[in-house]
């Protein structure tokens, strides 16, 4: 590799653009993602939040009609080559959905079905796996009786924290959250935030939000994102506190987006 | 004030008025909907007095009618036993449907999950094709092309339940496939992302996730596929062989509830016991009917959970 990358770096996009068909989608992103931090991206609807957060784990492959430049490094491998194995990197980089997506099976099964796609057979080992994840998203107190029962049938809130602990029963490396947030009431909003907060002793964690409270509440650094190219991206504080772009100002103020 | 308020009174409450377009409009909804129910219930009561007069004026033995495999109304001591109808019939629907289910299943995830495009573009078309030919076609085809296949190379006369098996379970694989397709199509997309995005494999989607999510769907397509199975008279009739007795093997002539009926139906004279017993295998085609309909409502009832 020309550039090494620091030991802290998870994610390191150099020159990173993205075409939909015609669609530039994604400009020239420069900048890195470090460890054990949550980092946010935020910026008005359609500038590519999703986008860019999808092609962390190559999930935006799915779109079709895709076209990528430049370099994603993911450690030292760039995840543009293609001779990336998505099983594993999906292993590494877990994902959770703006919209709670439980299989409909029970509770057990969505957590240990990540595992169990990894080759993981005997049940004890999944049995430890299982209560380890729901412990570490605070659900298994609340489901611990009924792991039989139908995932469908939590609440919104309970959903997404079953998703994130699908997401970490893999025991990924990142966990990758799009607007996990937005369909949730505040008192669920908040669980996930101190859950998000908790988790990143132990997991570097990306979080796209709409919502910029949340994101000066919670994360270490923030990127903004306007029109398909990285406005501004430092510690969250700084951001907030005394942005460095026109644009970031007025859209942290609300004067537009 | 009070104007205004009057006004809003007048406004809100509701005027009859018997020449409205949502007065006809109702009126011919629930025409249409009396009209279904009351040619549900005639039918049902029809064939419900006509099947029983077998039993209560001719006297038949109803043990007999359903106990005995041997058919010969026309003896001097005539004897009615439906059981090797009722077991064609069975048989082959159940054989069609062990056929068509993996078949159809299979079509149906090639043409939504693995071939969208190519699926939706050529497969769609050819299963409607399939769907809208009528069965006399494909019983003729069964008669030219199936029988003298089965006479060559597997045995006997070719006629029988392996070759209405077959006819009838190419009749019934469209029908299972498109509505196989219709419940993989109507899975949410976010169950494919989050299998993909903890790193199944399009195969483990397939069969970890989507297929247990659409299984009541599915068995709903394979049950309406068995259903029109069980009601085909013509294509069968046409390559069964309509023997009056319970089959030894696969390839000897059997004959179908069905089939025995539309045989039979013309010779016979109305009112007498030989006419009266077609009925009454009508009256078990019924019931089996609202059997499968029993089943089906089951499956989509477990669907919604
Ligand atoms: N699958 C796709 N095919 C084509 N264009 C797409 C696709 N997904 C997104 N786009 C386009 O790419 C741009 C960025 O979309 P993206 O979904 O990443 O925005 P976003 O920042 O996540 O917006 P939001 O805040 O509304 O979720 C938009 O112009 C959008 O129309
Ligand atoms: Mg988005």
């Amino acid at each position: 590799m020309a550039t090494a990358v620091k030991e802290k770096e998870v994610f390191k996009m150099k020159d990173l653009n993205l075409w939909y068909g015609q669609n530039h989608a994604l400009k020239n992103l420069n900048f890195s993602i470090n460890k054990k931090e949550i980092t946010s991206i935020i910026g008005p609807s359609g500038c590519g939040k999703s986008t860019f957060i999808k092609t962390l784990n190559l999930m935006i492959y799915s779109a079709g009609n895709v076209r990528m430049s430049g370099e994603i490094l993911y450690h030292n491998k760039n995840l543009l080559d293609n001779k990336i194995d998505l099983v594993s990197l999906r292993k590494d980089v877990g994902m959770v959905f703006q919209k709670a997506n439980p299989f409909p099976k029970s509770i057990y099964e969505n957590v240990a079905y990540g595992p169990k796609i990894h080759g993981i057979k005997k049940k004890s080992e999944l049995d430890d796996i299982v209560e380890e994840s729901l412990i570490n998203v605070a659900l298994w107190d609340e489901v611990k009786d009924r792991l039989n029962a139908p995932a469908l049938g939590l609440s919104g809130g309970q959903q997404q924290r079953l998703c994130i602990a699908r997401a970490l029963a893999t025991k990924p490396e990142v966990l990758l959250m799009d607007e996990p947030t937005s369909a949730l009431d505040p008192i669920s909003t908040i669980k996930i935030e101190e859950l998000a907060l908790e988790l990143k002793k132990d997991f570097t964690i990306v979080m796209v939000t709409h919502n910029m409270q949340q994101a000066a509440r919670v994360s270490d650094e923030t990127a903004f994102f306007l029109m398909g190219e990285l406005i501004e991206k430092k510690d969250t504080d700084k951001l907030f506190a005394n942005p460095s772009d026109k644009r970031t100002e007025d859209y942290i103020t609300g004067r537009f987006g | 004030m009070t104007n205004q308020s009057e006004a809003v009174k007048e406004r809100l409450v509701k005027k009859k008025n018997k020449r409205s377009p949502e007065f006809r409009g109702k009126v011919i909804i629930l025409g249409s909907a009396g009209v279904i129910i009351i040619a549900a219930i005639a039918i049902t009561l029809f064939l419900t007095s006509k099947g029983l007069q077998t039993f209560i004026a001719n006297g038949v033995s109803p043990i007999e009618f359903l106990t005995s495999t041997n058919w010969r109304p026309t003896d001097e001591n005539p004897v009615y036993g439906a059981v090797p109808f009722i077991f064609g019939s069975f048989a082959v629907t159940l054989l069609a449907a062990l056929f068509a289910a993996p078949l159809g299943i299979g079509s149906a995830i090639f043409m939504t999950e693995i071939a969208r495009k190519w699926g939706q573009k050529f497969l769609q078309p050819v299963i409607e094709i399939l769907v809208g030919i009528p069965s006399v076609v494909y019983g003729f085809i069964g008669l030219t092309v199936i029988v003298p296949f089965i006479r060559d190379h597997i045995g006997g006369l070719g006629f029988g339940l392996l070759a209405g098996t077959i006819v009838v379970g190419i009749m019934i694989l469209p029908t299972v496939t498109s509505i196989a397709a219709d419940a993989m199509r109507s899975l949410p997309q976010n169950l494919r992302d989050a299998s993909y995005a903890i790193g199944a494999t399009r195969w483990q989607t397939i069969y970890r996730v989507l297929i247990p999510a659409a299984l009541p769907s599915l068995l709903t397509a394979i049950v309406l596929g068995m259903a029109r199975a069980f009601g085909e008279a013509l294509a069968v009739q046409m390559v069964i062989g309509n023997a009056r007795n319970l089959p030894d093997s696969l390839v000897e002539p059997a004959a179908t509830l069905t089939t025995i009926i539309t045989l039979n139906m013309g010779h016979t004279t109305f009112g007498s016991v030989e006419n009266n017993v077609l009925w009454s295998l009508g009256l078990i085609l019924l019931v089996m009917s609202y059997i499968f309909i029993v089943i089906i409502r089951f499956l989509s009832a477990r669907r919604k959970v």
